[in-house]
């Protein structure tokens, strides 16, 4: 591998990844071993000192479990729960706090959607649509509300560049439509959505729009009410924050109808066995002490992002994308899967005669760390007639220099290969 | 290349890739079993034709990286013509040998041409792939009732 030549060729306009770099100590991991070359920020990102230093100061500073003690230590905890939901609510643009739930992950969020407002507002006959893009986490639980009202799972299909074919989409809605699940970035080719549009199609058959925002979030700022969609789902690992916590956006007019999702301590008002009242929203759908520490995380990751500027982020990876779709195409026998007009983050290949399991292990020894597989997105896979692809994704602390050694790492397995 | 790789992908394993043996469903197979390994996408289908507590014949179909591929190729390979009870050793011993601790000699002694996955070892991620087709090749058996589990 070459000599890391990173300062000279990486800096943009109010960017500066060698910085951030910085901020990440696996990332300047040196003894023995080699430098990580760290492409898998798609599955899970690395942390900053930042989020790593509120988790910490969490459980060495102010730690106690929140809404329930009157002594002060509980109320600081609380304080800084709260003060996180704002944090949220600024960070996707919702119009107010309420809108926002903690969760564990994405997945988590999806399952309360289908779960709560599905099981009352799809029933037989009703239909729910998804994208042929769509990771497992947002096709399963659909299937399973389906499966349990008796309605029907409909797909909107992909073109051969792994956009979502609007028309199609557009055709597929109908009055039966009570649910529009989609992407808001594809994590296994990278497409973006136009979320806009698909929520003023979806609303105009009275379908409410739930959107998997997990890989967009870390690439581009995010406004809910800009994208007009009824719910947001997010995890804290993606972007730079810890795992176990997740944000799911409701817009208050919908949220506040729904039932809860699990029952438990902190969701209620008052309970006696003849009958519980519940807590108003978001409370309503947090049962049971949270991940407060993991809260605290996920506020630092959201201000580490907003300190920096997504837009500035989005910029800078526009131009790494370019680069490395252009250094990738010069690799003999490499097929770009997803080459949509509009994407980001996301190189998805397959190397001719070549298994990506086999180009994963020989990443790796080079110190090259990707994703192979089909990336929880089986009928996208199948779309592209690929049982699995390698797939290198970008994140604000990659370099060109990243880059270039994937690019040489996949030249070794050409050499192995033949 | 480094010298795990280099025993990872041995000549014998990248020719068996590029040219599975057997890669075929019998004529007169009369057991099957498949197996997948969802986290790569690995599909491997094992045919056997069993007559009288002996394999007389088998080939398997699928797709798969090159180390499954060549795995399930050197295994049919190997196990044409045995007893039964003979391929249900030769599991014990090809997967004794790619799980066991890289720091021990492997004992690769009554393996013969199969020891080239002793590198496996290195690379307990990609075990599964080696022992795919093996564990499809045990299944088919025990589902043909011509034979007993070992275990």
């Amino acid at each position: 591998m070459s000599a890391p030549n990173r300062a000279s060729t990486d800096c943009t306009v109010g960017f500066d990844a060698e910085r951030a770099r910085l901020d990440f100590p696996i990332l300047q991991r040196s003894d023995s071993e080699r430098p990580l070359v760290f492409l898998d920020s798609a599955a899970s990102s690395q942390k900053p000192n930042q989020v790593i230093d509120a988790i910490s100061k969490c459980y060495r500073e102010e730690y106690a479990n929140i809404h329930r003690g009157v002594y002060e230590l509980s109320a600081r905890a609380t304080a800084m729960f709260e003060r996180v939901r704002e944090t949220a609510q600024r960070f996707v643009a919702a119009a107010e706090s309420r809108e926002i739930v903690f969760v564990r992950n994405t997945t988590e969020a999806i399952n309360l959607v289908a779960s709560s407002y599905g099981r009352a507002n799809v029933g037989p006959g009703d239909e729910v649509l998804i994208t042929e893009m769509e990771h497992h986490s947002n096709i399963v639980p659909w299937q399973m509300l389906c499966d349990q009202v008796g309605a029907t799972l409909r797909v909107a299909p992909i073109d051969d560049r792994g956009a979502l074919m609007m028309d199609e989409l557009e055709k597929l809605l109908c009055d039966r439509t009570k649910i529009v699940a989609v992407a808001h970035v594809s994590n296994a080719l990278g497409s973006v959505n136009p979320v806009a549009e698909i929520s003023r199609l979806a609303h105009s058959v009275g379908a409410v729009v739930v959107v998997d925002g997990a890989q967009a979030v870390p690439h581009q700022p995010v406004d809910v009410q800009a994208l007009d969609c009824d719910f947001y789902a997010f995890s804290g690992h993606k972007i730079f924050g810890p795992s176990g916590v997740g944000v799911l956006y409701g817009r208050a007019s919908i949220l506040s109808q729904m039932a809860p999702y699990q029952g438990g301590g902190m969701m209620i008002k008052t309970v006696t066995f003849e009958k519980t009242t519940y807590e108003d929203i978001p409370h309503r759908f947090e049962a049971g002490t949270p991940d407060i520490a993991g809260v605290a995380g996920l506020g630092a990751a959201m201000d580490y992002l907003t300190e920096i500027g997504l837009e500035s982020i989005a910029r800078y990876e526009a131009e790494l994308l370019d680069y490395a779709t252009d250094a990738l195409s010069k690799v003999p026998g490499l097929r770009m899967i997803g080459t949509a007009p509009n994407k980001v983050s996301v190189l998805s290949f397959v190397l001719e005669g070549v298994h990506p399991h086999d180009v994963g292990t020989i990443l790796d020894q080079q110190g090259v760390a990707v994703r192979t597989g089909n990336h929880c997105a089986m009928p996208a896979m199948e779309h592209f007639n690929v049982p699995a692809t390698v797939r290198a994704s970008l994140a604000l602390y990659n370099t060109r220099s990243d880059v270039d050694a994937l690019v040489e790492a996949l030249l070794e397995v050409r050499e192995i290969f033949g | 290349m480094n010298s795990e790789l280099r025993e990872l992908y041995q000549s014998v394993i990248l020719d068996h890739n590029k040219q599975p043996r057997n890669f075929r469903e019998p004529e007169c197979s009369n057991c099957s079993a498949a197996g997948v390994n969802p986290l790569c996408g690995d599909k491997v289908t094992v045919y056997l034709e069993l007559k009288d507590e002996v394999i007389a014949d088998v080939g398997f179909q699928g797709s798969g990286c090159a180390i499954s591929t060549a795995s399930a190729s050197l295994m049919t390979e190997a196990i044409k013509g045995l007893p039964i009870e003979a391929a249900e050793r030769l599991f014990d011993g090809f997967h004794a040998m790619v799980t066991s601790d890289p720091r021990e000699e492997a004992a690769t002694s009554e393996l013969g041409k199969l020891s080239v996955f002793s590198g496996v070892r290195e690379f307990p991620m990609r075990v599964k792939c080696a022992t795919l087709a093996w564990h499809a090749m045990r299944e088919a058996m025990h589902q043909s009732g011509e034979t007993v589990s070992t275990e």
